[in-house]
């Protein structure tokens, strides 16, 4: 699950002057035509860089996503939730194993990036440093966290990098079971006991913010990314995504009967655009640069989980280790 | 045939099911590495689903649905072995546990599918071929880490003397053994023991562990009888926290 918000926080483009241009020419006219850039294939420093980082945040997403979600698999009510969700943590793991292997296509240890998600120096989806309080923060995250995700890497999966492209295709479509799932799960809770109503609208409540954070900061604000725009490594602007989001589960929301706690979020007819009060962009900062409610814990649960697994890597070692590039 | 016999057998292998499948799930997230996250979390896939499957065949036989068998009971009332609930601890004890157990469980399933009980045998055929892969996953990880860095023998080494007597008690005898084994629904615990014996000793002997000599331990056994150590409780409170705050409910 993956918002991507954060990705792009701003490129410095320099070092395109030290591309050779006929080579740069002809990598961008391959774009142009729609044709995937594989491994092997020349492309200029910058589109290594930004892919490796947009694809290693990716991977971080989803192992980090999976812990506050994991921690409902041992309470999850009943063999069918109980069952779906530990199906569905699975499935974010395997996609974080699915997104390090195409970000090590590139160049980089899938050693080193969790070394740099531990040491803080990459980042993860800002969404997973809230708490999941309750079932229904689950049931949230199942359904409207992975819907906003997929709505980003639907679009990202039309990008210029193959092995990225083909790993979302996949993902994806284990995401529209997430989706199902979650969306499930919230219908009993609304068509269930005020218990269970009031549960899910306190859960909407605490996560609304963090879900319009969840597609990065306004385009009147982002960088500017013309050139990633341009090399299909971006594919929408953050308003248009958060803007499609809305569009698909705004109304899904309020059939259930939940209030939506934003009371200037209305489609505007005339522009087709949702109008909505202004994300707190100074918060997202905040939590983005380690000052959220979970930050600490949560890489706290990676950092011991590496180190109490250190000995198991290292019995896998034979004298023929060496590191090897995934087939792509 | 004495319904109570059968339903015994039922029950201390579900139980036995839910419980370690539940232990495996706390993997999740935790693995020494994502593969292994994701293997674990198959295995509890699997373990909380053949559980179900033979609550299921109890519901047949009049007990209560699924999940409120599951659910709702207290830790007396549960028939797992106390080996099951322990709590994964680190990696070599899981992985120790998860060989010593299921290669118990797949020649249990493997024997029942001769069961005169038919549900149980039409059942065991498809448990056996899930746990095939549980036993491959076991028998490679033991083999690898039994023979690869100084550590790694000496941890697996340590966890194998500490679950041994544990994974003794799986064998606990049912006080309807005689008769499970006269009318042909199970070969018996004792038969089980020695088949599997044979199985860990087997692979122990391709690596570097040591098989203590298992005449001098002394089985922790009590779990069959509703007798648990102090970690199955916990376990259960967390596992019915949200079912429990309206078992009316649908979730």
């Amino acid at each position: 699950m993956y918002g991507g918000g954060n990705t792009f926080e701003g490129i410095k483009t320099d070092s395109l002057a030290q591309e050779d241009p006929e080579k740069l020419a002809e990598f961008e006219a391959r774009i142009e035509r729609g044709e995937k850039i594989e491994p092997t294939d020349w492309m200029p420093q910058l589109y290594r860089k930004q892919l490796i980082r947009m694809i290693e945040q990716h991977a971080h997403s989803e192992i980090i996503g999976a812990l506050p979600e994991g921690t409902w698999i041992t309470r999850a009510p009943g063999f069918k939730r109980k069952l779906a969700l530990m199906a569905k943590v699975q499935d974010e793991v395997g996609h974080a194993q699915l997104l390090y292997s195409a970000a090590e296509t590139l160049g980089k240890s899938r050693e080193q990036m969790i070394t740099d998600l531990i040491t803080g120096k990459s980042k993860y989806s800002n969404i997973f440093n809230y708490p999941a309080f309750t079932w229904a923060d689950s049931c949230f995250i199942s359904w409207l966290v992975d819907a906003g995700a997929i709505v980003n890497q639907l679009a990202n999966a039309k990008g210029s990098y193959g092995p990225y492209c083909r790993a979302l295709e996949r993902i994806c479509a284990e995401e529209s079971f997430h989706l199902k799932y979650g969306h499930h799960c919230v219908i009993y809770l609304a068509t269930g006991t005020q218990k269970q109503r009031d549960m899910f609208q306190e859960a909407l409540n605490r996560w609304w913010a963090p879900m319009m954070h969840f597609f990065g900061p306004s385009d009147k604000i982002s960088a500017h990314t013309e050139v990633l725009m341009k090399w299909k490594v971006k594919m929408a602007t953050n308003d248009d995504m958060r803007n499609q989001f809305l569009d698909m589960y705004v109304p899904k929301i309020r059939e259930l009967g939940f209030i939506i706690p934003d009371p200037k979020l209305k489609k505007n007819q005339e522009t087709g655009r949702w109008e909505y009060t202004e994300p707190d962009w100074e918060e997202f900062k905040r939590v983005i640069n380690g000052d959220g409610p979970c930050n600490k814990e949560r890489l706290e649960v990676r950092r011991i989980a590496e180190e109490r697994g250190r000995w198991v890597r290292e019995a896998l070692k034979t004298p023929r280790t060496a590191y090897v590039t995934p087939l792509a | 045939m004495n319904d109570l016999a059968i339903k015994e057998l039922l029950y201390k292998m579900a139980d036995d099911q839910l419980i370690l499948g539940h232990r495996n799930s706390e993997w999740t997230g935790f693995g020494p590495l994502l593969e292994e996250d994701i293997a674990f979390s198959s295995m509890a896939q699997d373990k909380v689903g053949q559980s179900y499957a033979l609550y299921t065949i109890l519901h047949s036989l009049g007990e209560q649905e699924p999940d409120t068998v599951a659910f709702t009971r207290n830790a007396e009332q549960f028939h797992n072995s106390i080996f099951t609930e322990l709590p994964n601890g680190e990696y070599d004890f899981s992985l120790i546990r998860h060989f010593l157990y299921d290669t118990a469980e797949i020649m249990r399933f493997d024997m029942l599918t001769e069961s005169s009980f038919q549900p149980l045998a039409e059942l065991a055929v498809k448990v056996r071929a899930e746990l095939r892969y549980h036993t491959l996953h076991a028998n490679t990880w033991v083999k690898q880490l039994g023979s690869a860095t100084e550590e790694s023998v000496a941890r697996l080494q340590k966890s194998l003397e500490h679950a041994l007597p544990y994974a003794l008690g799986m064998f606990e005898e049912s006080p309807y053994e005689k008769e499970l084994i006269e009318t042909g629904v199970f070969a018996g615990e004792k038969k089980l023991q020695e088949k599997w014996l044979v199985k860990i000793s087997a692979i122990i002997n391709e690596t570097r562990l040591q098989l203590p000599d298992l005449s001098t331990l002394q089985p922790v056994s009590g779990g069959r009888i509703g007798k648990h150590s102090e970690h199955l409780q916990p376990l259960l409170n967390e596992m019915s926290e949200v079912f429990r705050i309206d078992p009316t409910a649908e979730w």
